[in-house]
C-alpha cells in the first residue's frame, strides 16, 4: 500500500504521501522536526499540536489541517488515523488500512515517557516503518528521573563553584523536556531565543514548564550568576554563549552514552537523554506492534535489519531517506532565531 | 574499586590541570594504602599485561548478552574501544560485590598462569557483580594498557602535595623498577636509598621546542650550544662494579647493549651518565632507520654488532663518585663529563657531544640548518649556569628541531579511528604519483582539526568507492600537505619509501590531484639526505 519513492513515503491509493522531503500536494506530517516537516507542501495534515509549531516554522500562510489521536479519516476508501509517538508534543504514527491490510509510518518515536509528551502507544500492523537511530545493542538508556537528578546536581554544585551552567538540547522537544525538569530552585533559568519561541507555542497547549526567561542581547552579564541557561545544539562554539562565562557546558542527547562522543564534542558534561528508542525499546516497540514485515530508516540501519532477519525472523529491509534521527550537529536548529 | 573508578570518572570529565590534582589528592586521602601504591604503579605506566586473549572476552561477552558475535563487532566498530563496547553490551549485573584495586590486580596478575575455563569464570563472574562504571574500568585493566588521563608530573604533583614532600624528590623515588605487589607506600616514598636501590636512574630533564625569536634568550655566550641527536636517550649507571642502561620509557636495556658491558671495569664508581645511544660509524652517526633494526632484534647477533655499532653520545653528567651533582652549574658538570670521557679512553663506547661555540645567534641558525646532514634532528640550547632540572621544563633548556620535510599526497583509503574518534573516519592512507599510477607511501591522522575532520568524513562517507572491513578507499580527489622527520628506502611499502613520524601539515584545498609529488620526488629527497 505505500512505497518509497523519490519524494518520500508514498500512499497511491489515497494520494498521499508521509513527511515528504520534497514539495509535494497533500502530505501528513508525524511531527514538527525540520527533517520531517519541510517547507513547500501544498497541504498538510498533522496532529492539532503540531499545527501551531508548523506554522511558527514553516509560515502562518501555510495550509494545514489538525485532527487528534486515534480519529479515524477515509481518503479514497484508505482509513487514516493518528497514534501518539512520544517522540515530542504532538508527534504521531500514522496508521493507514486499507482492504484488511494495516500499515504504521511510526516517524520518530520513544517508549520512555518524557513528562511533556502523550507516551507511545503501540499499533498492532502487518507493516511497520521504524528509525534505527539508537539501534545498536550499546545504547542502552538510564532511567529519565536518574538523568534529571544529575542534571540538578550539576547545575547545583556549578552554582556553588562560582560558575553557571549552560545545557544543550534540541530547541523542540528536548528544551521543553528540561525545562519541565530543572529545580528551579536552584537559580535563575535563562533561554535561547530558537527556545523561547518554542516554549511560547507549547505553554499555549498547557505543556508546564518551569519559570524561565529569554536572553537578549543588551543583558547584564550578572543576571547569569549561577543560572541555568537552555540552548540548541548550533550555539555550541558560538560567540552567543561568551556572554555566560564563566560555565559548564554539559549535552543532553542519546549520543552522550558513548565516551568518544562526549569528549569529541569538548562538552564538561554529556547527559544520556534522548527522544529516540534505545536498543531495548526498539525490539521492545517492534515485538508490540506484531509486524511481520518491517522497513528500517535512518540510522543503523543495514545492522539493524539484518539483526530484525536473523535473530527476530522477521521480514526486515533497509530503506534509504532523508530523515536525520538525532543529529549533534544541530542542523535541526533556526539559527536565525537569534 | 569503587574509588579508583571514580576517580577515573572525574578525571574524564575535566580539563583542568588543578582539578585533576584535587581529585588525586582526595583519592589518596581516601583509599587504603595498598591501593595507592598500585594507583601510582598504574598511572606511572605500570599496567599489568593483558592476561586474556581479546577474542576471548569478546566471546563471552557475546555469550552472556546473548548478542551474535558479528552484531557485538559492529557495535565495536563504532564505539571504537573494546573495554566500553563490553562494559556496555553486557546484561543488567545480579549482585553488587565491592573488590579493592589491589585485590582486582593480584586477582589479574594469577590469572595469566590459570586455565582457560578458570579465566572465563573468574571474569565473567566479575562482570556480573559491578556497574557499568566498574566495568568499563576494569575491562580497561584487563585489556592491557590502562590509561588515565593524568601525566606522570600531575601523579608527582599531587603525591607531593598530599605526603608533603618536594617533588623532585617524589620524581626520583618513583623511577626505576618498584613492584606494587610488594611494598609498600612508606618503602615507596619515605625509606633512604636502601643497598636494592643500587640501580636508580634519575629522572630526565627534558626540552620544550623554541617558542620565539632566539634574541629573546638574551646573550648568546650565555647559552651552550649542542646538536640535537637522534637515538635512544638514555643513563649508563655504574655502581659497585654493576652496570645499568635505563631509557627515558624507564626501561631498564642493560642486555640490549653488550657494546656497554665493559664500562663497569671503565667507569668509577658512583658514575651516572645522561645521553643518547645510536649507531655510530666513521666519525658520524647512522640513520635512526638502523637503529630500530638493531633493537627489534631479540639476540644481538656479531653482524648486527659489525653493521651498527653502538655509542653513547654523552650530555650530562649526573653522579660523580656517588655524589648528586645535579645542583651543580651546567657548565662545572661538564668540565667534569669531559674529564670523564677523556679518562675512559678510546676503547670505550662513549664520544662526548661536541659544543658549538657561537659568537652570535646566526651561526646558531647555520648549525641547525645543517643539522640532518649530520643525522641529527636539530639543535640544543642550554644555559650554561643551568642545574639538572626534572621532566619537560622550560626556560634553561630549549630543543630547535629542523623544519620537517614536507610533500603534497593524495588521499586514497580511510578507516575508522579510536577512542575519540570512534564513529569518524580519520586514519588516511596517502599516495603519491608514479607515473600515472598513485602508489600509497605513508599513513597519518594527526594534524587536522576537529572541525576539518568532520568535513573530511563526511566527504570520504560521499565518495567510497569500495569498502574493505573498516577501510575504505576513497576516490582520489583531496590534496593534503604531509610533514615528516626522515625518510629512507623501505622493502615493506609499496612505494619503496618509508617516512619518519608522519602527520598532516594542512589541507590543500588550492591544489588539485594532478599537483601532487611523485615518487621520484621522494626518490630526491633520499639522495640529498645522503649527501
Amino acid at each position: 500500500m505505500l512505497r518509497f519513492d523519490n519524494n518520500g513515503i508514498y500512499c497511491r491509493q489515497a494520494g498521499i504521501y508521509i513527511d515528504p522531503w520534497r514539495p509535494v500536494d497533500k502530505a501528513i506530517i508525524t511531527h514538527a522536526h525540520s527533517d520531517h516537516a519541510r517547507w513547500g507542501n501544498k497541504y498538510y495534515l498533522a496532529h492539532h499540536d503540531t499545527v501551531p509549531l508548523l506554522r511558527l516554522r514553516l509560515g502562518f500562510d501555510i495550509n494545514v489541517e489538525g485532527i487528534g489521536y486515534n480519529h479515524s479519516i477515509e481518503i479514497n476508501g484508505v482509513q487514516i488515523s493518528l497514534h501518539p509517538a512520544g517522540h515530542i508534543p504532538g508527534s504521531a504514527q500514522i496508521r493507514l488500512e486499507y482492504k484488511g491490510e494495516i500499515w504504521v509510518v511510526s516517524g520518530d518515536y520513544k517508549l520512555q515517557h518524557d513528562g511533556i509528551s502523550v507516551p507511545f502507544e503501540p499499533v498492532r500492523c502487518h507493516h511497520f516503518i521504524t528509525e534505527s537511530t539508537f539501534g545498536l545493542p550499546v545504547y542502552n538508556f538510564p532511567p529519565p528521573q536518574q538523568v534529571y537528578d544529575e542534571i540538578n546536581e550539576w547545575w547545583r554544585n556549578n552554582a556553588d563553584l562560582g560558575q553557571n551552567s549552560v545545557i544543550i538540547g534540541y530547541a523542540l522537544g528536548k528544551a521543553q523536556r528540561i525545562l519541565h525538569h530543572l529545580d528551579s530552585g536552584i537559580g535563575a533559568i535563562w533561554v535561547h531565543g530558537a527556545v523561547a519561541n518554542i516554549n511560547t507555542v507549547l505553554e499555549e497547549q498547557g505543556i508546564e514548564l518551569q519559570p524561565w526567561q529569554r536572553v537578549s542581547p543588551d543583558q547584564n552579564k550578572k543576571d547569569f550568576n549561577g543560572a541555568m541557561i537552555v540552548a540548541p545544539p548550533s550555539a555550541i562554539g558560538s560567540s552567543w554563549l561568551k556572554r555566560f562565562e564563566p560555565f559548564s557546558l554539559g549535552i543532553c542527547s542519546g549520543w552522550m552514552q558513548l565516551r568518544g562522543a562526549r569528549r569529541r564534542r569538548s562538552a564538561d558534561r554529556g547527559f544520556i537523554m534522548s527522544d529516540h528508542c534505545d536498543w531495548t525499546q526498539l525490539n521492545e516497540a517492534i515485538a508490540a506492534t506484531g509486524a511481520e514485515h518491517v522497513y528500517v530508516t535512518h540510522g543503523y540501519k543495514s545492522v539493524y535489519a539484518k539483526w530484525l532477519r536473523e535473530n527476530k525472523g522477521i521480514n526486515a529491509t533497509e530503506v534509504e531517506t532523508l530523515y536525520e534521527g538525532e543529529s549533534l550537529e544541530g542542523n535541526k536548529e533556526e539559527i536565525e532565531e537569534l | 574499586m569503587k574509588g579508583f573508578s571514580e576517580l577515573f570518572t572525574v578525571i574524564e570529565q575535566t580539563t583542568k590541570i588543578n582539578a585533576k590534582i584535587d581529585a588525586l589528592v582526595q583519592y589518596f586521602a581516601d583509599a587504603p594504602e595498598s591501593d595507592i601504591v598500585w594507583c601510582v604503579a598504574l598511572l606511572t605506566g605500570k599496567t599489568p599485561r593483558r592476561a586474556i586473549k581479546t577474542a576471548d572476552l569478546r566471546n563471552w561477552c557475546a555469550e552472556l548478552s546473548g548478542l551474535p558475535m558479528w552484531l557485538f563487532d559492529e557495535s565495536y566498530l563504532v564505539v571504537g574501544d573494546l573495554a566500553e563496547t563490553i562494559a556496555l553490551c553486557l546484561p543488567a549485573p545480579v549482585a553488587n560485590k565491592e573488590y579493592s584495586l589491589t585485590e582486582t590486580l593480584q586477582q589479574l596478575n594469577k590469572l595469566a598462569a590459570a586455565s582457560d575455563e578458570e579465566k572465563k569464570r573468574i571474569i565473567t563472574a566479575r562482570w556480573m557483580e559491578m556497574n557499568a562504571n566498574n566495568r568499563l574500568v576494569f575491562n580497561k585493566l584487563i585489556t592491557g594498557g590502562f590509561r588515565m588521563g593524568v601525566s606522570r608530573q600531575l601523579v608527582i604533583k599531587a603525591l607531593a602535595k598530599h605526603y608533603n614532600q618536594e617533588e623532585n624528590q617524589v620524581a626520583h623515588k618513583l623511577m626505576g623498577n618498584w613492584n606494587p605487589e610488594i611494598i609498600s607506600i612508606d618503602e615507596l616514598l619515605f625509606e633512604a636509598n636502601s643497598g636494592e636501590k643500587l640501580y636508580h636512574p634519575y629522572p630526565f630533564f627534558l626540552a620544550y621546542q623554541v617558542e620565539s625569536e632566539l634574541a629573546v634568550l638574551g646573550d648568546v655566550h650565555d647559552w651552550q650550544i649542542e646538536e640535537k641527536y637522534d637515538g635512544i636517550r638514555g643513563q649508563i649507571i655504574v655502581r659497585n662494579g654493576e652496570l645499568f642502561i635505563w631509557s627515558r620509557g624507564e626501561e631498564l636495556i642493560t642486555d640490549k647493549f653488550p657494546e656497554f658491558e665493559l664500562l663497569k671495569n671503565i667507569l668509577p664508581n658512583g658514575t651516572v651518565l645522561d645521553g643518547e645511544i645510536l649507531p655510530y660509524k666513521d666519525g658520524r652517526p647512522l640513520p635512526f632507520q638502523i637503529m630500530q633494526t638493531r633493537i627489534s632484534r631479540k639476540n644481538v647477533t656479531k653482524k648486527s654488532l659489525q653493521e651498527a655499532p653502538l655509542v653513547m653520545i654523552c650530555y650530562d653528567l649526573l653522579e660523580q663518585d656517588g655524589k648528586d651533582i645535579r645542583d651543580m652549574p651546567l657548565s662545572s658538570r661538564r668540565q667534569q663529563l669531559e674529564y670523564l670521557v677523556t679518562l675512559a679512553g678510546s676503547q670505550a663506547p662513549l664520544i662526548i657531544s661536541p659544543v658549538f661555540p657561537c659568537n652570535n645567534w646566526d651561526e646558531v641558525i647555520a648549525i641547525r640548518e645543517a643539522a640532518r646532514d649530520n643525522n641529527c634532528e636539530g639543535v640544543m640550547l642550554k644555559k650554561k649556569d643551568s642545574v639538572y632540572e626534572t621532566g619537560r621544563r622550560r626556560g634553561n633548556w630549549w630543543k630547535w628541531k629542523v623544519d620537517p620535510l614536507t610533500v603534497d599526497a593524495v588521499l586514497i583509503y580511510a578507516q575508522r579511528g579510536h577512542g575519540r574518534r570512534a564513529d569518524l573516519y580519520t586514519d588516511y592512507t596517502f599516495a603519491v604519483w608514479d607515473n600515472d599510477v598513485l602508489v600509497p607511501f605513508a599513513k597519518a591522522y594527526s594534524g587536522l582539526t576537529d572541525k576539518e575532520i568532520l568535513e573530511v568524513d563526511n566527504w570520504i562517507k560521499k565518495n567510497t568507492i569500495e569498502k574493505f572491513g573498516p577501510v575504505r578507499s576513497v576516490t582520489p580527489e583531496l590534496v593534503f600537505e604531509l610533514a615528516f622527520e626522515g625518510i629512507n628506502e623501505s622493502t615493506r611499502h609499496k612505494s619503496g619509501v618509508a617516512v619518519r613520524f608522519p602527520r598532516i601539515a594542512r589541507w590543500r584545498k588550492d591544489k588539485n590531484i594532478g599537483d601532487a609529488n611523485t615518487k621520484f620526488d621522494l626518490l630526491q629527497l633520499i639522495e640529498a639526505a645522503r649527501r
